[in-house]
């Protein structure tokens, strides 16, 4: 790849990642947002198997766009998210029980998130397999940065932990409200607050110079 | 042209149907292609992920399974998975080819370090308040009670149900729990119950804790579900298990 | 040249009552309830009152400084939400759980649906339902009324070091040997262990050391003088006491043995408190005669239900929070018939009435309808 490229590229990645963002933006994938961002660990997991999903997906899925006629290219796409998913089950099953068991069903659920199937269509079916596959990574770390900001306010008021480590000492009183999903619709509605306000403040700043 | 003639009003018509067929290629072979190719790649794909990751997951399993026997069972050094068949009788998992028939009931023997048995561990599950409470308790066959509970599974409110692993109160309930079954061995003398918090009377019923009876309850069902269908079935072949 | 004139859109009629006359007088009303209060539990309960007032006033503040809200500070309705989330959380809850209370009512139950009179759900009972969810254990600690030595000395659960678990209340009493004393409310007592307090001590509370919450009988009488000022409409605590009544007493009927008796039911815990003050939330709750009865009953059913057949001892708070959430529709479809329109022949849904060109004024056919921001002062181009 040349060098004049890498701006592009650059920007093809940030747009996953910022201006797109598949939680505060496009508020896509919230099933497992919620359900799983009980702790940084599930979350950023989670994250993690979702960007693997995405990205591998979305590769197989652009090297294949020249000879998948349209009437069928549904049923390619979940076959081949639906591999990898499978794939993915198997992985976490080999690194740690406990996690698996954490993210319960949210796992095999990655086959059926929007933000894959809608990445699959929207982009790798019409780009080359590289700028597909770095959009893909871009929108994958997006959900990942997405996850771990619910995750990491929900363990730390919910439990006093942070990725484990005890952060207030013993007598910590955890907010039980956090672990349930009540404390998930709270804390991502605030997140969007707070997104929507910063994304609305800049524009504003720009325009209150220019006057 | 006002009026075409009669052959040019039924030409035309024709050739446009002609046409119509012969343009769009008929995708049914391409789509067959395809999906025969994405088949085979995801087939390969899925075999790999399965064999690169089989001892892995079956080592953590193993890994799992035995945590969760050491802790309601600490004596033991080792364990050995086993099913007590419907009709009476016990096998080991994965012993020759006998496959497990429906109805059976699993169960772990557990040996210390001397290879005698040093009690027996069985899942039991019951309804909570939230969802299914999963537990596993150790078994001693020597003084036919409950030694120690854990929980396998549970998603009970974080705070009132969660008690059942912290409660000291509660937990000395597990220390002694009388599972004796009548003398023909047909089924447990006494029904192991859940009470109301500090009526707790006789040696087979469990003191609930104050607030969280629902799932204290659900705990003393998964026991005395799981004993019943286990305990007739095993105790007359507990000779078998004596070893390792 | 004629002097200019006014135009306006209806109402054309003031009254001399604005919201925040009423406001003020509603807080009025609660004084005395909250000093009777203090006067049970001592300091720490007046620490409770004013953090937790306190906590709602400068949530209100910080809100209605981005420009967001309707209404202003001074309309007092931010007191009333702070005295009355005060009211309803135990005297020895931690001072720190008692701001995130505060702050959550405003925010959560307030400030998020555009300030006072857009709110859909009593910003009280908001406040309360996050710390029951969040603090499950000190919000169902109470200690027992009239001990000995309250004004100099605090409760220990109450200056907890903030997002530190509280100091055992019941540890507390063992050491100053009170431990006898009943620590659970007469609710708790009765779901958990079968026991049913006194009628008399549950109207005052003067005679024992019962753990219960605002004096029932001194709420009815602040109550009476609101609804005889036409503060608050009678209708509405009227339904509620008076479903809750006849829902407990058809049960106690049925079995005298299982049910207690419906007397106990109305005064004990927060039922009273509820009723008078939390359900007759004039945003929150509906404005049609018919509406207020079936928005009042429904409250006094869905207590008494929860009560007897869910895991929890009090059940007015979420009784009164589906009903918020119902008043809506029952405002629909309550709606009062026009004069001279027939019981039978309903107003047409989507029927648009053309409007003669003449009547709308000139000011107003250039009005733009402000749109609402997040942000107060979007710079012009």
């Amino acid at each position: 790849m040349s060098t004049a490229d890498t701006p592009q590229t650059w920007d093809e990645f940030m747009e996953g990642v910022w201006r797109q963002n598949p939680v505060f933006v496009m508020v896509l994938g919230m099933c497992p947002t919620l359900a799983v961002t009980v702790s940084a660990i599930n979350a950023i997991s989670m994250g993690l198997a979702t960007l693997f999903v995405l990205v591998c997906s979305c590769g197989l899925v652009s090297l294949m766009r020249r000879f998948t006629p349209k009437e069928v290219r549904i049923a390619v796409y979940i076959v081949i998210i639906a591999t990898f998913v499978t794939a993915v089950d198997y992985a976490i099953q080999a690194i740690s029980l406990a996690l698996y068991e954490a993210l319960g069903a949210f796992i095999q659920l990655i086959v059926v998130n929007c933000i894959i199937l809608g990445r699959a269509e929207a982009h790798a079916a019409k780009n080359a397999p590289m700028p597909a596959m770095i959009n893909a990574a871009g929108m994958g770390v997006g959900f990942t940065i997405g996850l771990l900001a619910l995750g990491v306010v929900r363990e730390i008021l919910g439990a006093g932990t942070l990725f484990g480590v005890a952060l207030f000492g013993a007598g910590f009183q955890p907010w039980v409200i956090m672990v349930l999903p009540p404390g998930g619709f709270f804390v991502l509605g605030a997140w969007l607050l707070l997104f929507s306000w910063w994304a609305r403040r800049r524009p504003l700043k720009e325009a209150a110079q220019n006057v | 042209m006002n009026e075409p003639s009669s052959t040019e009003k039924k030409l035309i018509p024709i050739s446009v149907v002609a046409l119509d067929i012969a343009l769009p290629e008929s995708p049914t072979g391409a789509m067959i292609r395809t999906l025969g190719l994405v088949s085979a790649i995801c087939g390969l794909i899925i075999v790999g992920a399965y064999q690169g990751t089989y001892d892995a997951v079956a080592a953590n399993k193993r890994i799992a399974a035995e945590r969760a026997v050491f802790r309601v069972l600490p004596k033991a050094k080792t364990i050995a998975e086993f099913f007590a068949q419907p009709g009476g009788g016990i096998a080991k998992v994965g012993a020759g080819d006998t496959a497990i028939p429906p109805g059976a009931v699993k169960f772990f023997a557990a040996y210390d370090d001397a290879g005698k048995l040093a009690g027996i561990a069985a899942e039991g599950v019951g309804k909570g308040y939230a969802d299914n409470v999963r537990i596993m308790f150790g078994y001693q066959p020597d003084c036919q009670c409950v030694v120690g509970i854990g929980v396998v599974a549970m998603r009970e409110t974080p705070g009132i149900g969660d008690k059942i692993i912290t409660d000291k109160d509660f937990l000395a309930n597990f220390t002694a729990l009388d599972l004796r079954l009548k003398a023909d061995l047909s089924m447990l003398a006494n029904e192991v119950k859940a009470v109301k918090h500090g009526s707790k009377t006789a040696a087979w019923q469990i003191d609930a804790i104050a607030g969280a009876t629902i799932t204290s309850r659900a705990v003393g069902k998964a026991i005395n579900d799981s004993a019943q269908a286990l305990l007739p079935r095993l105790l007359p072949h507990l000779e078998k298990l004596k070893t390792s | 040249m004629s002097a200019p004139i006014e135009i306006r859109s209806a109402p054309h009629v003031q009254s001399a009552k604005t919201v925040e006359t009423i406001m003020r007088h509603v807080v009025y009303s609660l004084l005395p309830i909250c000093a009777f209060y203090v006067f049970q539990y001592g300091v720490s309960a007046l620490a409770s009152i004013v953090v937790v007032t306190g906590a709602c006033l400068l949530t209100e503040r910080f809100f209605v400084g981005t420009g967001t809200q309707a209404g202003r500070l001074p309309d007092y309705s931010a007191v009333i939400t702070g005295l009355l989330l005060a009211l309803t959380l135990p005297p020895g809850f931690p001072l720190w759980m008692g701001a995130v209370a505060g702050i959550v009512a405003i925010a959560l139950g307030k400030a998020l649906f555009g300030g006072i009179g857009f709110n859909v759900f009593n910003p009280a009972l908001v406040g309360r339902a996050f710390v029951q969810a969040a603090f499950p254990t000190a919000i169902a600690t109470y200690t027992p009324s009239f001990l000995p030595g309250r004004f100099a000395e605090f409760i220990p659960s109450t200056h907890a070091v903030p997002l530190m678990i509280p100091a055992d209340a019941a540890l507390w009493l063992k050491a100053k040997s009170l431990d006898a004393l009943a620590g659970a409310t007469p609710l708790a007592k009765w779901k958990f262990d079968g026991v049913l307090a006194n009628a008399d001590e549950l109207l005052t509370s003067l005679s024992g050391h019962m753990a219960v919450g605002p004096s029932p009988l001194l709420i009815l009488l602040c109550g009476a003088y609101l609804a005889s000022r036409r503060f608050m409409d009678w209708r509405i605590p009227l339904a509620v006491l008076g479903s809750a009544a006849l829902t407990a007493w058809l049960l106690y009927a049925f079995d005298a043995t299982r049910y207690p008796n419906p007397f106990f039911m109305l005064f004990s815990g927060g039922l009273i408190l509820g009723a008078v003050y939390m359900a007759t939330d004039m945003a929150t709750s509906p404005v049609t005669p018919k509406g207020m009865w079936v928005y009042g009953a429904l409250i006094g059913l869905l207590t008494v239900v929860i009560r007897y057949y869910s895991g929890l001892p009090e059940g007015v708070m979420y009784a009164i929070l589906i009903a918020n959430a119902a008043s809506p529709l029952i405002e629909k479809i309550t709606q009062p018939v026009p004069f001279g329109r027939g019981v039978l022949d309903r107003v047409k849904k989507r029927a648009t009435y053309p409007l003669n060109p003449g009547y709308i004024s000139r000011e107003e056919a250039n009005a733009v309808t402000p749109k609402k921001r997040f942000l107060p002062n979007k710079p012009k181009k």
